[in-house]
């Protein structure tokens, strides 16, 4: 199973950049988990977002909790652009 | 021949010269360390941003409904140059190379017969520019310290220009700002922001499936836009905030170092004059005493 490649900047900051086996992202009309090969798409995220990340199949997630911002799939993987990541 | 007194207050003025430019060049030595990190940092933003943009530019079928900012006007006649650049000199040739860049891209495009329109973010391109393009200048603004300016300062920037383009003020718009590549090196660069660059259909790996837009291409873009458009000056700044300093420093340097030189040429000459004059009195001692 290939895995995911995975982005997560801000304005600031590259704050993620690694290979990952599925990513939950919650969209502004519905949270869907990115896998390697999924379908190009582009969407908005929620106000205030929860990511969550699983490094390999049935790992614990880890979550990652970020305001705003953008979530683009494409050939190359999963960039999610936020405005900000609260810690 | 200077006198010796002069010679001496020519020396002690730029002895203290040396001391307030070796000053400035650790200030911008310490200062661009910070600036040069958060350029750095700033970078895969900005340049995933652009990558979005593009590739959304280039799935996106135009319709008139499409935002402008993406689509453009439709014509090509009136275009304004966004020169940013900084508010203080002694940086060297940091703000001149920028205005240089914008006056060959004002020349050329003028030489198409196109009108030419310039919003200066910087007291120097404006001082720069206003010589030649005084009527052109549409707007000025002056940042400050490029080092504090943050993303709400671009973010503002950004709704000027959008406001203004809306009001069909201009149909192109090109950025103009020094890429920070090392200290040693600083690049002008030109870049088009509105409407954004869009990729040639073929140069990208162009997937078969049409993209999914969530909520509809329409509502994202329009947020998604002048959102870019903000990034894109806010990292131009960044990168600017880096290469102010990083040209400061070195041309502090240099001019730590003429200053110098300068000392030493004057001490040879304050001791030859020194030399001299004793010679003198010493020839006249001797010759009132011979006399005698």
């Amino acid at each position: 199973m290939a895995a995911l490649h995975f982005e997560l900047v801000t304005p600031e900051r590259l704050v993620r950049s690694e290979e990952v086996y599925m990513v939950t992202v919650p969209g502004s009309e519905g949270d869907f988990g990115a896998l390697h090969g999924l379908a190009p798409m582009m969407t908005a995220l929620k106000p205030d977002a929860a990511l969550s990340v699983f490094n390999t199949e049935g790992a614990a997630p880890e979550t990652i909790r970020v305001q705003g911002g953008f979530a683009e799939v494409s050939a190359t993987g999963l960039t999610v652009l936020a405005e900000a990541i609260i810690s | 021949m200077a006198s010796l007194k002069a010679l001496k207050i020519r020396i002690n003025s730029v002895k203290s010269t040396q001391k307030i430019t070796k000053a400035m060049k650790m200030v911008a030595a310490a200062k661009l360390r910070r600036a040069q990190e958060a350029a750095e940092a700033g970078r895969p933003y900005a340049e995933r941003m652009a990558a979005v943009m593009a590739s959304l530019g280039s799935q996106v079928t135009l319709s008139t409904s499409t935002p402008k900012l993406l689509a453009g006007t439709g014509k090509d006649a009136v275009h304004l140059l966004v020169v940013a650049t900084s508010d203080k000199g002694l940086a060297g040739a940091f703000n001149t190379n920028i205005v240089r860049l914008a006056r060959k891209a004002a020349e050329d495009l003028k030489a198409q017969g196109k009108t030419v329109k310039i919003y200066c973010i910087g007291k120097k391109g404006r001082d720069g520019l206003a010589r030649l393009y005084k009527k052109d200048i549409i707007h000025s603004v002056e940042p400050g310290d490029l080092g504090k300016c943050n993303f709400a300062d671009a973010q503002a920037i950004a709704n000027d220009l959008t406001a203004r383009f809306e009001a069909g003020e201009f149909d192109v718009a090109h950025l103009f700002f020094s890429k920070f590549e090392s200290v040693l090196a600083q690049t002008p660069t030109q870049l088009q922001i509105i409407p954004v660059p869009v990729l040639e259909a073929d140069a990208m790996a162009k997937t078969d499936a049409a993209v999914d837009y969530e909520p509809d291409e329409e509502t994202l873009l329009a947020t998604l836009l002048p959102r870019n458009l903000a990034v894109q000056l806010h990292r131009a700044t960044l990168e600017n905030a880096a290469s102010e300093q990083g040209s400061k420093m070195t041309a502090m340097d240099n001019a730590t170092r003429n200053a110098g030189d300068m000392i030493n040429r004057l001490t040879i000459q304050y001791n030859r004059s020194r030399q001299a004059a004793i010679t003198t009195e010493l020839v006249e001692i001797i010759s009132g005493a011979e006399a005698l």
